[in-house]
């Protein structure tokens, strides 16, 4: 198991998707590969953009199926980051 | 090309002042003013910037402004970034209000900063300022990563006390919605692109439903539907196309994935921008806590998906 602290790297307000991407490409995926499972901590996020989270874990869906989300954990979500990811989550099966 | 600063130019007005705007001689700017008063939205001030930023200040004949508001533009920062003299002084005794001058914005981290060191300046209640922080967030991502402008995208918005309201407006000088959605869409008019860029589900960086990796083809539906859930004015204006949100009627809210059932203007015979410009009023008395309006974006956003996988079901063919 590792856990990704998200707060040092993208800030209190989670809009940036290129720190999104990189944060999917350099440290979920390669954890994923390992057969490890990932807890990304959003302690301190008090929002983010339907766009973030979407380039946090929409490819992770796609690419490893619905099961991912038995390997990927959401940690201290507030009210609105839950949502968003609820719907990013929600938005990404309705595609399967 | 000629912009006049009209003596009032808001979302609800706006339409003569775009009618009037002359896009006709690309490499020069004249900018003209109401010689009263001069009250206009913040998008109006980031047109004539994104206008004044394409030609350079060589290009940029700006008459003597007279009228008694003409202090607004510079506080506002206009002649700053076009790089041209005003000789307009503000006073020191004037209040600083609550309003973030024009910025232009060129990349990733500038937007973040932007939004960190910013959006304090309109002095918003937490709860206030996320919608605030969505809304500019999506919309200038949008022109970095689809726009191709060269200047990026201009930012400037404006608390107004009357009606307490935040006002916002971006506009950029890159390809425009139609040439956008085009690359995986059919848009033969500047309007059609608007109504599929406003559609949930749909970006110009694929056909695929869901989107690509970076882009869900969410980000404009998601802020149309903060202003419908506001009750509040939102415009869209590329190529010779408007869309123009109007305020909705007292009574239950709902969201619609067609921006043309919702209360509109549309029109398509405008002068041609080369780019697009948005603007949008959020009333800060209506202002829904914003995880509420998630719940309303949810319904509707998961809904329409799954009517547009029905549409796309292909039963097999027994003959």
């Amino acid at each position: 198991m590792i856990e990704i602290k998200l707060l040092p790297v993208v800030g209190s307000f989670a809009e940036n998707k290129d720190l999104a991407r990189d944060i999917r490409i350099k440290k979920i995926i390669p954890a994923l590969e390992k057969g490890q499972k990932v807890t990304l901590d959003f302690k301190g996020i008090d929002s983010a953009t339907q766009s973030f989270i979407h380039a946090l874990i929409s490819d992770l869906i796609r690419n490893y199926g619905a099961e991912v989300l038995d390997k990927v954990y959401f940690k201290d979500c507030s009210e609105t980051v839950r949502k968003i990811i609820q719907i990013v989550v929600d938005y990404m099966q309705e595609m399967d | 090309m000629k912009i006049h600063l009209p003596n009032s130019a808001f979302l609800g007005n706006i339409d003569s002042f775009l009618r009037r705007f002359d896009s006709s001689g690309p490499d020069k700017l004249e900018i003209t003013a109401n010689k009263k008063w001069i009250s206009i939205h913040p998008a109006v001030l980031a047109m004539t910037a994104a206008l004044g930023l394409a030609v350079g200040p060589k290009n940029i004949h700006c008459e003597k402004l007279e009228a008694a508001s003409k202090h607004y533009l510079e506080r506002m920062g206009l002649f700053k970034l076009l790089g041209i003299k005003s000789k307009i002084e503000i006073t020191e005794h004037e209040p600083a209000g609550r309003f973030i001058p024009l910025t232009k914005i060129t990349n990733s981290q500038e937007l973040s900063r932007f939004i960190a060191d910013t959006i304090p300046l309109l002095h918003l209640k937490p709860e206030q300022a996320a919608p605030i922080k969505y809304i500019l967030s999506e919309l200038v991502r949008n022109v970095l990563e689809h726009a191709h402008a060269k200047n990026g995208a201009i930012v400037a918005a404006q608390y107004y006390k009357k009606s307490n309201t935040i006002r916002i407006g971006i506009a950029d000088t890159g390809v425009g919605i139609r040439e956008t959605i085009s690359q995986s869409h059919s848009a033969t008019t500047d309007l059609e692109a608007i109504k599929l860029a406003l559609t949930p589900g749909i970006t110009g960086t694929t056909r695929r439903l869901g989107g690509t990796e970076q882009n869900a083809g969410a980000g404009l539906f998601f802020i149309k539907s903060i202003a419908k859930v506001n009750r509040d004015f939102f415009l869209i204006y590329s190529g010779n196309a408007v869309y123009k949100l109007l305020k909705s009627k007292p009574g239950k809210i709902r969201l619609y994935a067609d921006p043309f059932k919702d209360r509109h203007s549309a029109g398509e015979d405008f002068p041609f921008w080369q780019g697009t410009v948005v603007g949008i009023d959020i009333n800060l008395d209506e202002t829904k806590e914003f995880s509420l309006l998630l719940d309303l974006i949810r319904d509707i956003y998961i809904k329409t998906i799954k009517e547009r996988r029905k549409e796309k079901y292909r039963r097999p063919r027994f003959i």
